[in-house]
């Protein structure tokens, strides 16, 4: 009788400890979403029905795509999300190449030097490149890049070697001796090597690299508004920037730019999340 | 055959060596390396009247005593101390409390609330500072109403519109975003614990939070440094949030200035003031020491205390 007690009583703490644990994981995650969520549902709604009723979903009455007409006729936020687009997908696809090969040379091959070049690229990822500015900018300018895309590719390819040179070493370390060695007995190519073999391994590697370092490119303020500040190189973050500074009391119009820019990213999220975690809990970033 | 033809055989010249990493090395020499020491170097300069005449250390001693210069620096730097504290006592233990929940054994869900919670920090922090600029404005009445609501309603205020509050709430609106950073990383570090230890302690009859006290505690104090440090380089590096929330003129009054804001003012001017390389380039460079200092103090105290206390 007394063991079962203690179990009965053992049980209905345990539920009671797990209750309180979601309690309070529930109540951070609606912190967490209810601004996004706010910001993404008004933006559906008429003027009036934002500040009447700030909370309720759009019925049929207070439904409209006014706001999103506003923003997606009357400014250039298809051209922002393009730029932002191509910007980011260079970038990060030359981060990953260039970052690969800088990765597998600095752990493969003993040479004079190699310290140097390690110890370069590892005080890269503590030092911001934006303390750089100053000289990034008259450097751009010297060299006829200011106001490009280019420039921006450029300087996010810098700014990304660091993290992704560091975790793909990690990474390459890991990979069998044995593997490269065999392919060196039957003669094949140091190049045919890297690309052949090791480049499909690092796969894995790769994606969470590619996670980490396309977020913040696209996330960026600062660049785009030095570097390329012109309304052709404009990128959708400094678009919304500027657009909802214009704009301030246009709240659907507002509301609406803000929804577009935060929609492709909680998309991309999505479709990353799981990679970009298991990045995190691999250990990877340790 | 000699000894060193022998060797030229053996070693002809790396070209793949070459291949492999002058790329990568060439781009972040050129656009990283090389503009971080040119603006160390372009520190030491005046490049107010067109020509560039070598200073010595004059510009810092303008910033750290001029009138002109003085104040506006004292107050960005005090700012950005007074911003990273914030961090370091919200968000991290907030970010500590939530990853400890979170790695409960046997939670359910556990994964769809870490997804849900990182959420935030994935999106631009001009489109944060945007949304809560919206949420707290009076206008629109959404937290007055809230807090009314709840019985709160006296307390609010137009707090990113006062002196007085604006830096306590947008420090806030930065730990609200990010928290999700080292709640990840600190539940990393508890997802490799192995179980064994924790449940001899419980065998010794441990209760749960002694446990965590004296087991897990010490063995995830390396990430909980190294979360301190990431959140200290980027609250000296913070730049976006003030600027789209209170523009490059961190009001009012400058009270929510901070060294990224002073530096992009110094850089390009503002109203009346003419931008200046060389001083903004001083601006970063002192950025830059402070940053480094930080890293430093990271790598040499904490970094090796924790080594020996592991072991």
């Amino acid at each position: 009788m007394k063991i079962f007690n203690d179990l009965l009583s053992s049980s209905s703490r345990n539920v009671s400890k797990s209750v309180t644990v979601h309690a309070i994981l529930l109540a951070y995650t609606v912190i967490a979403l209810f601004p996004i969520i706010v910001v993404i549902i008004n933006a559906f709604k008429t003027r009036k029905a934002i500040f009447k009723d700030p909370l309720g979903l759009p019925d049929s009455s207070s439904f409209t795509l006014a706001g999103f007409e506003e923003v997606l006729l009357r400014s250039n936020f298809g051209l922002y999300s393009w730029n932002s687009l191509v910007v980011t997908l260079i970038a990060v696809s030359l981060v990953l190449l260039l970052g690969a090969m800088a990765a597998w040379a600095l752990t493969e091959y003993k040479f004079r030097g190699n310290f140097i070049v390690t110890f370069l690229f590892a005080m890269g990822i503590m030092i911001p490149i934006r303390l750089g500015t100053v000289s990034i900018l008259s450097l751009m300018v010297e060299l006829n890049l200011a106001n490009t895309l280019t420039a921006l590719v450029l300087v996010y390819i810098a700014q990304g070697l660091p993290l992704a040179v560091y975790i793909l070493s990690e990474f390459v370390r890991t990979i069998p001796k044995e593997l490269t060695e065999a392919a060196r007995c039957d003669a094949v190519s140091e190049y045919k090597i890297f690309f052949c073999i090791i480049l499909p391994l690092l796969k894995p590697a790769m994606a969470t690299v590619a996670v980490f370092t396309m977020i913040p490119i696209w996330n960026d303020l600062w660049f785009p508004l030095i570097l390329a500040p012109g309304e052709e190189t404009r990128t959708i973050t400094l678009g919304v920037q500027q657009f909802v500074g214009q704009y301030v009391t246009n709240w659907n119009s507002v509301l609406s730019a803000l929804t577009l820019a935060i929609v492709p990213v909680l998309i991309l999220y999505t479709i990353f999340s799981r990679q970009l975690i298991r990045g995190l809990t691999s250990g990877a970033v340790k | 055959m000699t000894q060193q033809n022998q060797q030229d055989e053996k070693k002809p010249f790396p070209w793949h060596l070459v291949i492999f990493l002058a790329p990568a090395l060439l781009i972040y020499v050129t656009f990283s390396v090389y503009p971080l020491l040119d603006t160390l170097f372009l520190s030491l300069f005046n490049t107010q009247q067109g020509e560039s005449t070598f200073v010595g250390l004059q510009n810092f001693i303008t910033l750290v005593t001029d009138d002109n210069w003085s104040d506006a620096f004292w107050n960005a730097l005090l700012n950005n101390f007074k911003f990273f504290a914030i961090h370091m006592l919200l968000q991290n233990p907030i970010g500590l409390l939530l990853a400890v929940l979170l790695s409960s054994p046997k939670l359910r869900l556990s994964g769809t609330y870490r997804t849900l919670i990182f959420m935030p920090t994935m999106l631009s922090v001009v489109i944060i500072g945007f949304v809560w600029q919206l949420l707290l404005s009076p206008i629109w009445g959404i937290s007055e109403n809230f807090l009314y609501s709840i019985g709160l309603g006296q307390y609010f205020d137009a707090w990113l519109g006062k002196e007085g509050s604006a830096l306590i709430t947008l420090s806030f609106i930065s730990v609200w975003q990010f928290v999700g950073i080292p709640m990840m990383l600190i539940y990393a570090t508890l997802l490799n614990i192995p179980d064994d230890i924790v449940d001899a302690s419980v065998v010794d009859g441990a209760n749960p939070l002694q446990t965590f006290w004296y087991i897990k505690l010490p063995l995830i104090l390396p990430t909980i440094a190294m979360v301190s440090i990431l959140t200290f380089v980027a609250n000296f590096n913070a730049f976006e949030l003030i600027y789209a929330v209170k523009g490059a003129l961190a009001g009012p009054n400058f009270s929510t200035d901070l060294m990224g804001t002073f530096f992009y003012r110094t850089f390009f001017g503002f109203q009346l003031q003419q931008g200046s390389a060389s001083m903004g380039a001083a601006v970063a460079t002192l950025m830059f020491l402070i940053i480094l200092v930080g890293v430093m103090l990271f790598l040499f105290f904490v970094q090796r205390r924790i080594q020996r206390f592991q072991f």
